[in-house]
C-alpha cells in the first residue's frame, strides 16, 4: 500500500494539453475518485499513474518514489479496465492467476528475498480472491461464457489478487445495468474497507463518486477543480462548475447583483448568505446558486417560480420552470401542488444560498 | 461450440426458389470451370496415349496405382513437401515479426507499412528475375552458383518465394493485429509481462485464427508453386528442383496426358488431405472470439 503524489503534472498530447499542471496527494489506503466530463484528463491522470501515459511535465511519486521513468510492469499496481479486458483465451482461473505469474512477493517474510510464487501459492491466491468475489464455480469457464457482472468481478479479482501498492478503475461500472451497478458500488466500498489499500476510480458519474469516494477530485478541461469530501464538494462547490456538475438535478443559478435588501435577480430577493454580508460594495454582479431541494413552494417566498413542467417521480416531484429568465428547479417530497402555466412562490434560507464570482466563476460565499 | 441441437429452418417454396436463383450463376461457372474439368481429369487419368497421343488406350485404375507409387511421383512429393517445409515456416515468423514492428502509431508507419506489403504487388515472374539477377554469379547482387548447385538450388527457389509471400503474410497478420484490444495488452503490461512474453501469450493466442488461415494459404500455395521454378531453374539441376507441380506441367503434352491427369488428382488429394488435417487438428487450439 501507498500514497500517490502528482506534483505539477501535465500532461500534452502534441498541442493538446490533457492535464495542465495537477497536484494532487492521494494518501495511503484512500479512495480517491476522479470525476469529471469525458475529455477532462482524469483517465489521462490514471494512466500515468499505471504508466500506460508518459508524463511530459513534473513528477509522479508513488509512496516515495518518483516513477515518472518506471516501467508499468515494475509499479506494482494493478488496473481495473472500462472493458475489463480480461484475456479471452484463458479460463477465469487463468486470468486471475495472470498478475502472480511474474512478479516477485516476499512470500517468506520480510527478511527473506521476493521469489515468484509456486503453483500451489497461487492456487491458494486465486481460489482466495474468487471466493471473495463469488466466482469458485467459474473459474474453469472461459470470458465469454460469463455474464457481465460476472466478467466485472473477474476483473476486480485479477486486479486484488496481486496485494499491489494501489487499486487503479477507470470507469469499472459503465458497462452495468443500473441494479448490478448499484450493487456493485456496495461490494467495491465493502472490498475497499476490507482489503485497505489505495483506490483511484475513474468516472464521469457524479452518484458513483459522491456514494463511494472517501475524497473526491473533481477535473474539467485538464484542470482539477476542487478536491474534497462528498460533503465538502456539494456543500461549498468551488467554482459553478463543481456546483453544477455535483447534484442532480444541478445546483440552479441565476444572475444579480447586490442590494440593499439581499441579491436583486430577476425573479425577485434572494437573501445574503452569512459569510457574505459586508463583504462585497452594493451593486456588485454575482451568480446566485440555489440547489432543488434548498427552494421550497411556499406562498410567502421570496421569488416567483413560472411553472413550465412537474414531474412525480413517486417519492419525490420535480417542478421545472424560469426565475428571471434562469431555467430552475425545485424538489420535493411528495406531490406539488401547482400546474404548468402557474406562477407559484418559492422560498430559500440564507444559509443554502451560495454565491459566484460571474468573472472567475470561483465561489464567494 | 453449443450443443443445442438446431432446427432446420423451413422455407417457403418460393425463398427455395429464390435462394436457388441466386446460387445459379456460382453453380454454372463452378460446373464449366471446375467439377466437369476435374471429371474429365479422373477420365484421362484411366487412359494411356499410344504413338505421341495418336490414339489412347484405356488402362483403368492400374495407371493410377502404379503411377502414384512410382520413383518420379514420390520425387515430385518429396520437392513440394521440402518447398512447403521451406518457405512456410519462414514465411509465417517473418510476417508476424514484420507486422509486430510495424503495429505502432508513429507518425510515417504507414510508409512502412506499405513497404512491407509491397511484395503482394508485384507478380511471381517479376520476383523470379529479381532473384534471378541476385543470385547470379558474375553480375548478381549475391554472386553465388545456388540455382545450377543441386544441393542448394531448392533453397535459393524457396527464398524468391518466402520474399514474394511476405507481403502477404505482413498484411493477414497486421490485420489480425488490429483486432487485439489495446486494453488487454495493457492489462498484460501491468501484470507485469514484458514484450516477448505478451507476444507468446497474448497477441500470437488472440490473432490464432488469422495464422490458421495463413498457414492454410501458403501451404496450399507452397503445393502449387509453378512459375518460380519454371523461371529459376526450369525444374533443374538434374530435377532438383522438379515440384509435382512442375512435373505435372512437364507431363502436359499428348504423350502423356493420362499420367499427368493422374499426377493432377494425386496433388489434389494431398493438398486437400492435408488442409483438412491442418483444420482438424489446429482448430481446437485456435481461439476465436465471440
Amino acid at each position: 500500500m501507498a500514497s500517490l503524489t502528482f506534483e505539477n503534472v501535465t500532461k500534452r498530447f502534441d498541442d493538446v494539453v490533457a492535464v495542465d499542471s495537477l497536484d494532487l496527494g492521494i494518501t495511503d489506503g484512500e479512495f480517491m475518485v476522479l470525476l469529471g466530463p469525458s475529455g477532462c484528463g482524469k483517465t489521462t491522470a490514471l494512466r500515468m499513474i499505471a504508466g500506460l501515459e508518459d508524463i511530459t511535465e513534473g513528477r509522479l511519486l508513488i509512496g516515495d518514489t518518483v516513477v515518472n521513468d518506471v516501467d508499468p510492469a515494475k509499479r506494482d499496481v494493478s488496473m481495473v479496465f472500462q472493458s475489463y479486458a480480461l484475456y479471452p483465451h484463458m479460463t477465469v482461473q487463468r486470468n486471475i492467476e495472470s498478475p502472480l505469474l511474474v512478479r516477485k512477493y516476499r512470500a517468506d517474510g520480510p527478511d527473506h528475498p521476493a521469489r515468484k510464487l509456486n503453483r500451489a501459492e497461487r492456487d491458494e491466491r486465486v481460489t482466495e480472491a474468487a471466493r471473495v468475489l463469488g466466482l469458485v464455480d467459474l473459474l474453469r469457464r472461459k470470458p465469454a461464457a460469463l455474464s457481465g457482472g460476472q466478467r466485472q468481478r473477474v476483473a476486480l479479482a485479477r486486479a486484488f489478487v496481486g496485494r499491489p501498492q494501489a487499486f487503479l478503475m477507470d470507469e469499472p461500472l459503465s458497462n452495468l445495468d443500473a441494479k448490478l451497478r448499484a450493487q456493485t458500488r456496495l461490494e467495491l466500498v465493502d472490498l475497499h474497507r476490507r482489503v485497505e489499500t489505495t483506490v483511484v476510480y475513474v468516472t464521469h458519474d457524479q452518484v458513483e463518486a459522491i456514494t463511494m469516494a472517501d475524497r473526491v477530485a473533481i477535473m474539467s478541461a485538464g484542470r482539477l477543480q476542487q478536491v474534497g469530501t462528498p460533503q465538502e464538494v456539494y456543500e461549498a462547490p468551488a467554482n459553478l462548475f463543481v456546483a453544477q456538475f455535483i447534484g442532480t438535478p444541478p445546483m440552479n443559478t441565476v444572475e444579480g447583483a447586490l442590494g440593499d435588501g439581499g441579491i436583486e435577480t430577476g425573479g425577485g430577493v434572494v437573501p445574503v448568505p452569512p459569510g457574505l454580508a459586508g463583504r462585497l460594495e452594493v451593486g456588485r454582479k454575482l451568480v446566485v446558486g440555489i440547489r432543488p431541494e434548498h427552494l421550497a413552494l411556499t406562498p410567502g417566498g421570496q421569488l416567483d417560480l413560472a411553472v413550465r413542467a412537474v414531474e412525480w417521480l413517486g417519492h419525490e416531484c420535480l417542478v421545472f420552470g424560469t426565475i428571471g429568465d434562469a431555467d430552475a428547479v425545485v424538489r420535493q417530497t411528495g406531490m406539488a401542488d401547482v400546474r404548468p402555466g402557474d406562477t407559484a412562490r418559492v422560498a430559500v434560507e440564507a444559509t443554502d444560498v451560495h454565491v459566484f464570482d460571474p468573472e472567475t466563476t470561483g465561489r464567494l460565499a | 461450440m453449443s450443443t443445442a441441437t438446431r432446427r432446420r429452418p423451413r422455407y417457403t417454396l418460393k425463398e427455395s426458389a429464390l435462394g436457388l436463383a441466386l446460387l445459379v450463376p456460382s453453380i454454372v461457372v463452378f460446373v464449366a470451370f471446375f467439377y466437369r474439368p476435374f471429371l474429365n481429369l479422373l477420365h484421362w487419368g484411366r487412359y494411356e496415349s499410344r504413338r505421341n497421343g495418336a490414339y489412347f488406350e484405356y488402362v483403368g485404375l492400374d495407371q493410377y496405382r502404379e503411377q502414384l507409387t512410382g520413383e518420379d511421383f514420390r520425387e515430385g512429393l518429396w520437392h513440394s513437401i521440402q518447398f512447403v517445409l521451406y518457405t512456410v515456416p519462414p514465411g509465417i515468423v517473418l510476417g508476424v515479426l514484420l507486422a509486430v514492428a510495424a503495429h505502432r502509431r508513429l507518425k510515417g508507419i504507414k510508409v512502412f507499412q506499405a513497404i512491407f506489403s509491397s511484395t503482394l504487388a508485384s507478380s511471381v515472374a517479376v520476383t523470379s528475375v529479381l532473384f534471378f539477377y541476385f543470385f547470379n554469379d558474375t553480375v548478381g547482387l549475391f554472386k553465388v552458383d545456388w540455382l545450377e548447385n543441386p544441393d542448394m538450388a531448392m533453397f535459393a527457389v524457396s527464398l524468391s518465394s518466402i520474399w514474394q509471400n511476405l507481403g502477404l503474410s505482413f498484411v493477414i497478420v497486421l490485420a489480425g493485429l488490429q483486432t487485439v484490444p489495446d486494453e488487454v495488452l495493457e492489462a498484460a503490461t501491468l501484470d507485469g509481462y514484458g514484450a516477448t512474453r505478451r507476444l507468446l501469450r497474448i497477441t500470437l493466442p488472440l490473432i490464432s485464427p488469422v495464422l490458421l488461415f495463413l498457414l492454410v494459404v501458403l501451404v496450399i500455395f507452397g503445393l502449387q508453386a509453378f512459375a518460380q521454378v519454371d523461371l529459376l531453374t526450369k525444374g533443374g539441376p538434374v530435377s532438383a528442383t522438379e515440384t509435382l507441380v512442375y512435373k505435372i506441367n512437364r507431363l502436359n503434352r499428348p504423350d502423356n496426358i493420362g499420367i499427368g491427369a493422374v499426377y493432377s488428382v494425386g496433388l489434389f488429394v494431398i493438398t486437400l488431405a492435408v488442409t483438412t488435417l491442418q483444420f482438424s487438428l489446429l482448430e481446437r487450439r485456435v481461439h476465436y472470439a465471440r
